[in-house]
């Protein structure tokens, strides 16, 4: 089942062209990396996705469903979460809120209902609170419950971003380099729990990332951008030998 | 048993022996006019600072011009009493008053929230200014509410029971709204409102709810206040008002309900304190104005936080939110899944 | 038709001073992207630095010629305002470069306020309106049905003079050049060997010895009050967010469009309705066309 598909995408910045003729089909289960040299449009692809821009020209349809004009807010109810490239929690709020507040979509009781403080507000705060609770729990986060994000050290405030995308249940994650600033070891802890969320959680991934080893023991499928465009796809093996690919990243012929 | 008893009634008692207090007191004599007059400002503060705090400081925008809805509350209360109401149920009907002048308010709240959408930072600090300079004008300019020379003829309905009541309402309202998932959601748009988007918060829906809340409240305020004045007239609605709401949320504390009491109280009680200080050493009145903004320009150089920061007095917290109880609910769902991990 | 001609000429009058005043709001923006809401303060300030020294200058050397008189009272106020500028912006905005926005905004408040409430308690100046001594003989010249008066022709000359000066300043030197700069990308100016602190000073020196400019042919016309501030900075502010914010050319635009809205108004409709026209004019433009008439759309990266 094609889950998010996407036909000729293009987006301009004034001037500039940052994404052209960008498509996609990806299926349930997959996970698809996209690769490229700094500045060629991968970042955008993603904010087009999920509605932080509206893009110039072209379709993103997402289980059918037309993405294009709808507010970030609806794209992310629909299924989708995602990740950023430096970190983007909410610093000041604690660990709980940060989960917490993914829920938002998810949480079904009016303004009423929470000014005077009716039934249904507790029950389902209390449902939101032991929802959150349980995943911060699995990924070990659960002790920091109370305390500032920002206390958090680099990797548990990684591992907490993904909580957060997590708590909106949905079927398609967006990971924004999320291997950014890791030492090999953990890298390779990484790749293992990417392996092991898309199993546990059922989930997609359409990965952004710049370290060749996680994309080559983890991609199934890569797209590569360069200035906007694709000059390649393929799996792994196929990208690693393809020259267009080597000399958009180094510029010359060489040997991976 | 005891403690578990004291934690959660013990508020809720205290507040409600302190309210025959707040209608005996000043009927016997036992405080002079004056003190009732300055608990009652300060009860009126407390209010627009919880108001003004909501959108400047949970949400972190910039609202300027806040007194452009307690004008309008002010206003359209006082006209109930004065012209709609007939007088001899005029008491009774206050509270009917002081809710249309926050309902009145708070649809003008819609007027900030829109454009809130669109532009942030300084653009929206001229946007709300630009607002309340065009109440201001309105008024002026509408003869049949008197115009510049003002609204009057309201009794004095404000008692001390009635503010006593109104801030209790209000900070229960408030801390409700707060600790909720849109109070969650308030507090994300501050932090990072990109972000608060893309995890499912709905921030214009946000936007409208806490700047009509807000609004709300303001006009509140303003219709309490009109009925203790007893007079009116736009020009106590500028953004000289607007300063001093903005002094006594930054001096309690952005972020904090505990911190609006404080700063509120401490501010009016300071200003009040100057007024006998100043008439005592001989010097003019007029230097009394001179302090607010001398006080917001050293908060914001030296401790833009205020006094009490993000941080919340406990007594103010829901239950729910407190340590003890989020650790026991942390224990019952790892309880929860190892039971599931064994059953499995 | 000469009815038209003369309400033309007092927007002109009345438009120069909003524009000399918008100029100083517009280059501390483009600067340091920050509104300095206590500008309106200052050139109300400057009118008082015209009025004192005019009146002490008229007082002992009673014979000056007008021009001499004119002339020094215009440094007097210029050099004192461009101080208190100074002094204000090391005190009060530098420390709060790096701090959120909304300090740096609301610090600006309370320091207009500061000034406001400052001028009226402070004996020597007080609450009451007050005149400036004449400093250039009034003077009527009819043509037509049209009256000009010597100030008028002054107001509008100056403002014209000093609006050149300054495109010429921005455009042509190595200052205005640095100016632009740092509005352009004010993380590399200093990196190219800009010395940023300096800049920044004097750009509030001019801004504030231009609208001191403005104060002093403001004086000649009509009564100066420390409330002053509020009215007339606020409808230069509307001046130079019409014109587009951080634009100089705008900031004139906009102070012309402002002094046509403060004279026909009353033409259509009650004089009482001017602020209300004026600023639902900033409202209407926020929402709709943030950046002014001639100011640049800004790009934000995600």
């Amino acid at each position: 089942m094609t889950l998010l598909e996407i036909r000729s995408l293009t987006h301009w910045f004034g001037g500039l062209r940052a994404v052209h003729d960008f498509n996609l089909d990806l299926l349930s289960g997959e996970l698809v990396a996209i690769i490229g040299p700094n500045g060629a449009g991968k970042t955008t692809v993603f904010n087009l996705i999920t509605g932080v821009y509206r893009p110039t020209q072209g379709s993103i349809r997402f289980q059918g469903r037309e993405l294009v004009g709808l507010p970030s807010h609806e794209i992310i109810s629909l299924g989708m979460a995602r990740t950023f490239q430096n970190i983007r929690l909410f610093r000041e709020l604690s660990v709980l809120d940060n989960v917490r507040i993914a829920h938002y979509a998810r949480t079904h009781y009016s303004v009423w209902e929470a000014l005077f403080r009716l039934p249904r507000f507790t029950r389902e705060e209390e449902r939101v609170r032991h929802e959150a609770l349980e995943l911060l729990d699995i990924f070990g986060l659960a002790d920091l419950a109370e305390l500032p994000a920002k206390s958090l050290p680099y990797g548990q405030q990684r591992r907490l971003e993904i909580a957060r995308a997590l708590a909106t249940q949905p079927k398609l994650v967006l990971l924004d380099e999320p291997a950014a600033g890791m030492n090999p070891a953990e890298i390779d802890q990484l790749m293992e729990t990417i392996r092991w969320l898309r199993s546990e959680f059922n989930l997609t991934i359409l990965l952004i990332e710049h370290q060749m080893r996680v994309v080559m023991n983890i991609a199934e499928r890569i797209k590569v951008l360069d200035f906007g465009q694709t000059i390649a796809e393929g799996t792994p093996q196929e990208i690693q030998h393809n020259p267009l690919v080597i000399e958009a990243y180094l510029g010359e012929e060489t040997v991976l | 048993m005891k403690k578990a008893f004291w934690d959660r009634w013990g508020l809720p008692l205290i507040l409600l022996l302190i309210f025959p207090l707040t209608i005996l007191l000043p009927r016997s004599g036992l405080i002079n006019p004056y003190i009732d007059l300055v608990l009652k400002y300060i009860g009126i503060n407390i209010i627009l600072t919880v108001s003004l705090n909501l959108v400047n400081g949970y949400m972190g925008e910039f609202s300027v011009g806040h007194a452009g809805f307690m004008a309008i509350g002010a206003y359209v209360a006082s006209i109930l009493t004065v012209w709609v109401f007939p007088p001899q149920w005029e008491a009774v009907l206050f509270p009917l008053a002081l809710l249309a002048g926050g309902a009145a308010a708070g649809l003008a709240g819609l007027g900030i929230a829109f454009p809130s959408f669109r532009t942030r930072g300084d653009y929206l600090a001229i946007v709300t200014l630009a607002f309340n300079m065009i109440i201001k004008s309105i008024l002026e300019n509408l003869e049949v509410l008197g115009g510049p020379r003002g609204f009057m003829g309201m009794t004095k309905l404000t008692t001390l029971w009635w503010v006593y009541l109104m801030v209790i309402l209000v900070i229960y309202l408030a801390r409700n709204y707060v600790y909720s998932s849109f109070g969650r959601g308030v507090l994300s748009i501050r932090e990072d409102e990109t972000a608060a988007n893309l995890v499912s918060v709905n921030t214009r829906q946000v936007k409208v709810l806490t700047f009509v809340f807000s609004a709300f409240l303001a006009g509140l305020a303003g219709g309490l206040f009109a009925h203790e004045l007893q007079f009116i007239n736009p020009r106590s609605f500028t953004i000289l008002k607007s300063t001093d709401m903005l002094v006594m949320v930054y001096l309690g504390g952005i972020g904090s309900l505990g911190g609006s009491i404080l700063g509120a109280t401490v501010f009016t009680v300071v200003m009040e304190g100057l007024r006998s200080v100043l008439q005592a050493v001989g010097i003019s009145q007029e230097w009394r104005l001179v302090v607010a903004p001398l006080m917001l320009i050293l908060l914001m150089l030296f401790r833009p936080r205020g006094i009490m920061g993000l941080r919340e007095f406990r007594f103010l917290l829901p239950r729910e939110e407190r340590s003890e109880v989020i650790r026991a609910a942390r224990e019952a769902a790892r309880a929860k899944a190892v039971i599931g991990e064994v059953r499995s | 038709m000469e009815f038209y001609v003369q309400q033309v000429l007092n927007a002109l009058q009345v438009g120069s001073v909003y524009a000399l005043i918008a100029l100083g709001y517009t280059m501390v923006y483009g600067i340091l992207t920050m509104i300095n809401f206590a500008h309106g303060d200052i050139f109300m300030v400057s009118t008082y630095l015209a009025f004192f020294f005019s009146t002490f200058l008229l007082a002992t050397f009673a014979d000056l010629p007008p021009v001499m008189a004119f002339v020094a009272t215009l440094l007097v106020a210029m050099f004192g305002t461009a101080l208190l500028a100074v002094l204000i912006e090391r005190v009060a905005y530098k420390p709060l470069r790096t701090a959120p926005r909304i300090s740096a905004v609301i610090t600006a408040l309370g320091v207009g306020l500061f000034l406001e409430n400052f001028m009226v308690a402070f004996k020597p100046v007080g609450p009451a309106p007050r005149f400036l001594p004449a400093l250039i003989p009034q003077v009527n010249y009819t043509f037509g049905g049209v009256t000009v008066s010597s100030i008028q022709i002054v107001i509008i000359l100056v403002s014209a003079l000093v609006m050149f000066l300054l495109d010429t300043i921005v455009r042509r030197t190595m200052v205005g050049m640095a100016m632009r700069a740092i509005s352009w990308d004010k993380f590399t100016a200093p990196l190219m060997g800009i010395p940023v602190d300096r800049v920044i000073s004097i750009t509030f020196a001019l801004g504030a010895s231009i609208a001191a400019v403005g104060g002093t042919l403001y004086g000649m016309a009509y009564t100066i009050d420390p409330y002053m501030g509020i009215r007339i900075g606020w409808w230069a502010f509307i001046s130079a967010v019409v014109g587009g914010i951080g634009n100089i050319r705008g900031a004139m635009l906009g102070g012309f469009i402002l002094g046509f809205v403060e004279i026909f108004t009353p033409v259509f409709l009650p004089s009482t309705y001017r602020d209300f026209v004026a600023f639902s004019l900033l409202l209407v433009l926020l929402i709709f066309r943030p950046t002014g008439i001639l100011g640049r759309p800004i790009a934000q990266k995600v």
